[in-house]
């Protein structure tokens, strides 16, 4: 089930915001229009979200990205297109709707927290529900769960200038998962943090998305962390240049825009066993050691190395599938040989 | 050649235009005002002076040994047991002039004109930061009220209220409240626009968002605004002194009008004290709110 959906959806800043429309519907590129005062942040937008996916928005600075999401809960209007949340139209809701949806179905975690500083951690969590109006025994006993859930525990009752900025960020995305609504929008929500508490959130967030099955809407300019934690990816500027998985777009980019990005992409961490394997042909694969297929390759090292026969990569009912050897794996990770051998492989994701 | 523009501008354009009118224009409106609406000053007259008269005979219900006590009392609560000492000090001093109910007079002076400039200045400054068009209405509205010279609006306002308290609190309020507006109305534009986002995102309605998250986040600069507002009051006292307004400021003018240094030095010093202490008090008390108490704690 679609969780959001946006069809043909627009953003143009600045008068005369109509007209640019009609003429990046023709398919102008948004540095040629006429009109030279108006700024095109978010052009032809069309995608549909599943219930419980991870959908990342990746974009250098200026490439709409944080006008996408704000258009998701309403924060921006859109200049064209329509939004659908669980099947109701954003654009025919009134004031008074919009905010009912807010409170009730899409939450959001800001990229530099966006806390209350004269509230406490748990006076913090607490707001989605205060708005509400859930009784305050509730709202205590819900606000302390979820502290704990993102491991907080303990830091209730300090104000969020006494916590490290990942601590900080922890009580954004406890705020957010409070409200329980069935998305959830994150715009940069670890771009501030330092790297190594970047990705120890990154791990957490996939860690509780195993359990909450949200929706969630990610926004970020990182590559490496859009693929990490992305089921799907769109990279934007203006228009979304391409869709699809992590596998996809680091196999398959769509052009030079996109190239340069997996470029710096750490491909071992992306790429599974599947991705890289060869056919097995007619060799005795019986003595192989054997690999899930959705391991990435990173993991396939040590393996490969003290094992004299190539790997055995099997699905989920343990049948063989292909075979991955060290020159396999190599390949793998030379992006420059990948667009003519990616072609070759039987099977991609 | 200067001669000639000279007589040029003169024949052409200054001597042809009729007399400049403005100035009669006020005479006009002050006088119809005047005669239309004296039901309405009146009654601005006797609410004004209600108050005041109530605010300084409570000042004056005890005797100046507890009221220097309670000032003590007051300041320690607000800051510090050192200031406490100090506006302890420094209201001793005021009471051994023979001038403690003449300066009692005059805070309640500044209480009352600071009091309804701020209950004015708030929601002006509300409107202001919610609103373009009020911003860009208040602040020549603001600018106009400031810089024209106190006496110039004096004169009106005695024609309308006669002489006594009520003009030169009104003349007080005037030129005491457009810090108060500006202040309240710059804290509430510089609140981080992501945290009113976040109350937008939870859904919360434009009324939460103003007194729940704008105005405490804006409050600790509102307060600096308020403290000036009681300052700028405090120094229109002299001004107020001459229309009649009692208190410390009609001590001072007879002073003026006598050159009796020692009268006047002593009258200053007690007005010097009075804003040593409202000054600190209201700096005491910005402190005190939450934000700032909790930028405190970060340091």
């Amino acid at each position: 089930m679609s969780a959001l959906a946006v069809d043909s959806l627009y953003k143009v800043f600045g008068k005369g915001a109509r007209q640019a429309v009609a003429e990046l519907e023709s398919g102008v590129p948004r540095e040629e229009l006429t009109n030279k005062k108006v700024t095109a942040a978010v052009i032809d937008h069309n995608f549909t979200i599943a219930s419980g996916e991870i959908f990342v928005v990746m974009g250098l600075s200026g490439s709409g990205k944080s006008t996408l999401i704000r258009m998701l809960n309403g924060l921006v209007e859109p200049t064209a297109g329509s939004i659908w949340i669980d099947g109701v139209e954003l654009g025919g809701l009134s004031k008074k709707g919009i905010r009912e949806l807010r409170r009730d179905k899409v939450s959001m975690v800001f990229q530099h927290f966006a806390l209350l500083p004269h509230r406490t951690v748990l006076e913090n969590v607490a707001l989605g529900l205060e708005i509400k109006k859930t009784p305050t025994a509730e709202r205590t006993a819900k606000a302390l769960e979820t502290v704990e859930m993102v491991g907080l525990a303990g830091q209730e009752d300090k104000l969020p200038s006494q916590l490290s900025g990942g601590m900080r960020q922890r009580v954004g995305l406890a705020r957010a998962l409070a409200a329980d609504t069935e998305i959830l929008l994150m715009d940069e929500a670890f771009s501030a943090l330092d790297p190594l508490i970047r990705q120890e959130m990154q791990d957490q967030l996939i860690d509780l998305q195993k359990t909450l099955r949200k929706t969630i809407v990610f926004i970020t300019h990182d590559l490496n962390e859009a693929m990490r934690i992305g089921d799907r990816i769109a990279i934007c500027d203006g228009r979304i240049v391409q869709l699809g998985t992590a596998e996809e777009i680091l196999l398959h980019p769509a052009d030079d825009y996109v190239a340069e990005f997996t470029a710096d992409v750490d491909r071992s961490r992306v790429l599974t066993a599947e991705a890289v394997m060869e056919p097995c042909g007619s060799a005795d694969t019986s003595s192989f050691e054997q690999v899930e297929s959705d391991t990435p390759v990173s993991e396939l090292y040590g393996q490969v190395l003290s094992s004299e026969d190539p790997l055995l990569v099997v699905d989920d009912r343990s049948d063989p599938l292909g075979v991955v050897t060290p020159r396999a794996i190599i390949k793998s990770l030379t992006p420059e040989t990948d667009a003519s051998e990616a072609d070759q492989e039987p099977q991609q994701a | 050649m200067i001669e000639y523009l000279r007589d040029w501008f003169w024949t052409y354009v200054w001597k042809p235009l009729p007399d400049m009118p403005f100035g009669d224009w006020m005479d006009g409106l002050i006088r119809w005002l005047r005669t239309e609406w004296s039901a309405l000053f009146s009654g601005i007259e006797t609410f004004l002076e209600t108050i005041y008269f109530g605010l300084a005979d409570a000042l004056l219900w005890l005797p100046s040994g507890l009221m220097i006590i309670l000032f003590a009392g007051i300041a320690w609560a607000a800051k510090s047991w050192k200031l406490g000492v100090v506006v302890g000090a420094g209201m001793f001093i005021v009471g051994w002039t023979p001038y403690w109910d003449s300066t009692m007079e005059t805070l309640a002076m500044v209480v009352v004109s600071a009091l309804i400039a701020t209950a004015l200045a708030i929601p002006i400054g509300i409107l202001a930061s919610e609103n373009r068009i009020a911003s860009a209405v208040t602040r020549p509205a603001l600018d106009f009220m400031q810089t024209l010279p106190a006496f110039v609006y004096l004169l009106p306002v005695v024609m309308l209220f006669g002489i006594g308290e009520t003009p030169g609190m009104i003349a007080t309020i005037v030129f005491c409240m457009p810090p108060g507006v500006r202040l309240t109305e710059l804290g509430l534009r510089q609140v981080d626009r992501e945290v009113v986002e976040a109350g937008q995102a939870f859904g919360a309605s434009p009324a939460r968002i103003l007194l729940r998250i704008k105005m405490p986040l804006a409050l600790p600069t509102i307060m600096a605004g308020l403290n000036q507002v009681i300052m700028l009051a405090l120094s229109m006292v002299v001004i107020a002194g001459m229309v009649g307004g009692g208190g410390l400021g009609s001590q001072i003018v007879s002073a003026l009008g006598r050159v009796e240094i020692a009268k006047g030095f002593n009258a200053g010093i007690a007005v010097v004290f009075l804003a040593v202490f409202l000054d600190r008090v209201m700096q005491g008390l910005a402190d005190r709110t939450p934000v700032a108490r909790a930028a405190a704690l970060a340091r």
